[in-house]
């Protein structure tokens, strides 16, 4: 059984976004990129999930611009076994990125697709679940945890009350959450091998996908800057103060 | 314990920085064929450079012929250049000494410069690894450096393994490249090693400062360049600022004060903020916003503190080795070109590393050096004496025949009360960042907190006794990044070590006065994350 693991190119998360001076967006001129860390989970599993013998062969496939290459290294570095980069320039919204990747599981045939929950750059955390409806199959988000048995897989989803744990036949698009599994530090000789590992290059249009553009950015802003605190002598000087604001 | 790796090539270069990518990029266009490795401990390559800059282009030139026209980011032509003297409120122009002309110079961002030069170093085939850091060097039997020893990656901070524990791989090599930058924490070993430091005068630094700010419409001037002296330093201490403006509304603010200096209060992040209140700077800043930060050491030693530059099986490039010039406040030019030197002798002479040093200062490096040797060591003596004493040598051209003597910068510091403090004329401050802990924010600096402390401290009972009585805990004010601090506790007053801030700037290892602070790699990919300084 074939694992297909979705990955996203991202601002790296050590980095302090700035805002363009026009709010079309944030700055990514000369900024660390590296893959969306949910993502980094879901490659990670693939791996347990393949040295558990549950599965034989891992793809990582992306989305994205050439540079986007570096990302699949990286996840052939940690051990994946090739790769697909279906290469666009223009940003991609969750509903191309689904149809890219239903369109390359009815290719590929994986017994399962993982992917992040969603991606820290736009956390939007749709594509997993329109992946599934588009390729007509089921979906299990949220993932702490992943069992496969024969023709269905064990998932403990992160819900709201708790933990919530289903099943479901597989194939089935499976996304990561945070608590899944740590990942594996990246070999340096695993690196240099990873240079000579395959990397299909495809596009939007090779593969006969319509991008789809149903959101529009209006507007970047960043978080209001946070005033300063103040201190009060007294409890009647605090109320006081909490009136004046209007919190009281 | 799981197995280490071996990794073989015939040179391994610790450090992606100009020195050691010159050194690459040189290796592979004199022959193709040579294995060349370049690690990096940085989570990529650029993320801790942090210079002024302002670079002379000629090595470049020689080295990317045709780099012109496809120039790294943040690269604009120097303009007008001025150099002032200021006082708390004025300043006074002053002439420009030779030195700082800088016509034909280009303002860069070296962290940039050194992202650009990465991929064409790849293109030759060099293979960089950034993320892993040299923590030992390995030495084969007959005691030459063989190469080096990668960190372990996964030790939680009790020195335990954790669940991803990986051990670093050994990279051999034929010859080994150190081009660690200043302070280099190998490089320190191997000096005493091999006493490469012999018959030399001692090392000296500073630790400079840099903001990159975002500034309103209007008030930038792409291309000029201003160096300061004077206020907010006293006249003994040496110090000086600069402030280099990029386009877009970008400008660097920096101030660097000599690692010589001898008041036990002194506190050089304080003095970088008073710099950038003075009406001159402010009125530049205000209203607008930092969009990084960091700071680090700066080898200011020059000729005679250089060390022998090669050793059995291993050589220096760049400012491990001290390479940089300070009457020009500039390092990079020599550093790359340090090591193109390094590359040249090595690819002719199937990469021994001996004769080197001999060509090294013999070369236009050693020469420049050599011609300004005597004008830092002349400020020993306070302001004004060490500028008549670099008019006299830059009149001169170096000739006198002398060489003034430097001294450690850890031994320079007076005692609590001995020192007569200087009256200190600062501005209560409102521009960003407030303190240190602010600063670190745009440093991005991040490392695990389950590691092993990287700041090693020999003897924390001296922090306690000796050193708060002698010279009032110097490391809680020199650490720009508030690493050390003395906190009170049921357990009674101790060192804190917040080992997590580090920017890997080498300050503490370096001007500590008992010489009892190490700098060690910490796990590779830590420290600052570094945008475009």
């Amino acid at each position: 059984m074939k694992a297909m693991v979705c990955v996203k190119r991202v601002v790296d998360y050590n980095v302090r976004i700035q805002v363009k001076p026009d709010e079309s967006g944030v700055v990514t001129e000369g900024v660390k990129m590296s893959m969306n860390p949910f993502d980094e989970i879901a490659v990670e599993e693939a791996l347990r999930l393949k040295e558990a013998g549950k599965i034989d062969e891992i793809i990582a496939v992306t989305i994205g611009p050439q540079q986007a290459q570096e990302q699949l290294r990286t996840a052939l570095a940690m051990g994946a076994d090739r790769a697909i980069l279906v290469q666009t320039d223009e940003a991609v919204q969750p509903l191309t990125a689904a149809r890219v990747f239903a369109e390359l599981a009815g290719k590929e045939e994986p017994g399962v697709v993982l992917m992040g929950k969603q991606a820290i750059d736009d956390d939007q955390g749709q594509t997993g679940q329109m992946t599934a409806a588009l390729w007509q199959r089921p979906q299990a988000t949220f993932a702490s945890k992943v069992e496969i048995e024969g023709e269905s897989a064990k998932v403990t989803r992160e819900i709201d009350a708790g933990l919530e744990t289903i099943e479901v036949d597989l194939p089935a698009v499976i996304t990561t959450d945070l608590r899944l599994n740590e990942p594996r530090y990246v070999k340096l000789p695993d690196i240099m091998k990873a240079k000579k590992k395959t990397i299909d290059n495809t596009t939007v249009e090779e593969l006969g996908v319509e991008a789809a553009k149903p959101l529009k950015v209006t507007r970047t802003a960043p978080p209001p800057a946070r005033q300063g605190g103040k201190k009060v002598e007294s409890v009647q000087e605090l109320v006081s103060e909490l009136k004046n604001k209007g919190l009281i | 314990m799981a197995e280490r790796d071996v990794m073989e090539y015939d040179a391994v270069i610790v450090g992606a920085g100009p020195a050691g990518l010159a050194t690459a990029i040189r290796l592979k266009q004199l022959n193709s064929d040579t294995e060349v490795c370049v690690i990096e401990k940085a989570s990529e390559v650029g993320a801790q450079i942090l210079a002024g800059a302002v670079i002379e282009p000629e090595p470049l030139d020689e080295l990317l012929p045709g780099w012109r026209d496809n120039p790294p980011n943040m690269c604009v032509p120097a303009g007008k250049d001025e150099f002032l003297f200021l006082g708390k409120s004025g300043a006074t122009r002053m002439p420009l000494p030779p030195q700082m002309h800088n016509r034909g110079n280009f303002i860069v961002s070296l962290g940039a410069v050194c992202k650009w030069l990465a991929p064409q170093a790849e293109e030759l085939g060099v293979e960089i690894y950034p993320g892993f850091a040299a923590a030992d060097t390995l030495f084969d039997d007959d005691g030459n450096v063989a190469g080096v020893r990668i960190g372990d990656m996964g030790v939680a901070r009790d020195g335990s393994e954790k669940s991803g524990y990986t051990p670093g791989v050994d990279i051999r090599a034929k010859v080994t490249v150190f081009a660690e930058g200043c302070r280099g924490s190998l490089t320190k070993q191997l000096i005493r090693r091999y006493e490469l430091d012999e018959g030399k005068s001692p090392q000296t630094y500073g630790i400079g400062f840099k903001e990159l700010w975002q500034v309103p419409d209007g008030r930038t001037e792409t291309g000029r360049i201003t160096h300061t002296i004077g206020w907010p330093v006293d006249r003994r201490t040496y110090g000086g600022g600069f402030v280099y403006h990029y386009d877009d509304n970008r400008v660097a603010v920096g101030y660097v004060v000599g690692l010589d200096y001898e008041d036990p209060n002194l506190f050089p992040f304080e003095l970088f903020q008073q710099f950038k209140h003075h009406p001159q700077i402010k009125r530049l800043l205000e209203g607008g916003k930092i969009l990084s930060s960091g700071a680090r050491a700066i080898v200011e030693g020059g000729w005679q503190a250089m060390p022998t530059m090669e050793m059995p099986g291993a050589l220096m490039v760049g400012d491990c080795g001290g390479t940089l010039n300070v009457p020009k406040i500039k390092g990079t030019h020599t550093a790359m070109r340090s090591g193109m030197i390094a590359a040249e002798h090595l690819a002719g002479d199937e990469l021994s590393p001996r004769g080197y040093d001999a060509k090294l200062r013999a070369s236009a490096v050693g020469r420049e050096l050599y011609q300004v040797r005597n004008i830092r060591p002349g400020f020993h003596k306070g302001l004004w004496r060490g500028l008549i004493n670099a008019a006299v040598e830059t009149v001169t051209g170096g000739r006198l025949p002398r060489t003034l003597e430097t001294r450690a910068d850890w031994s320079s510091l007076q005692k609590v009360g001995e020192y007569p403090a200087p009256e200190r004329d600062f501005y209560q401050r409102d521009l960003p960042p407030k303190d240190r802990l602010q600063s670190v924010y745009f440093a991005a600096t991040e490392h695990d907190e389950d590691q092993p402390v990287h700041l090693k401290v020999a003897d924390t009972d001296i922090c306690v006794s000796r050193c708060r009585e002698e010279y009032n805990n110097p490391c809680t004010r020199f650490c720009p990044a508030n690493v050390y601090e003395m906190v009170e506790d049921e357990q009674g007053l101790r060192l804190q070590i917040n080992a997590a801030n580090c920017v890997h700037c080498k300050t503490c290892d370096i001007k500590d006065p008992y010489e009892i602070i190490t700098w060690v790699t910490p796990e590779g990919g830590s420290g600052p994350n570094y945008q475009n300084l």
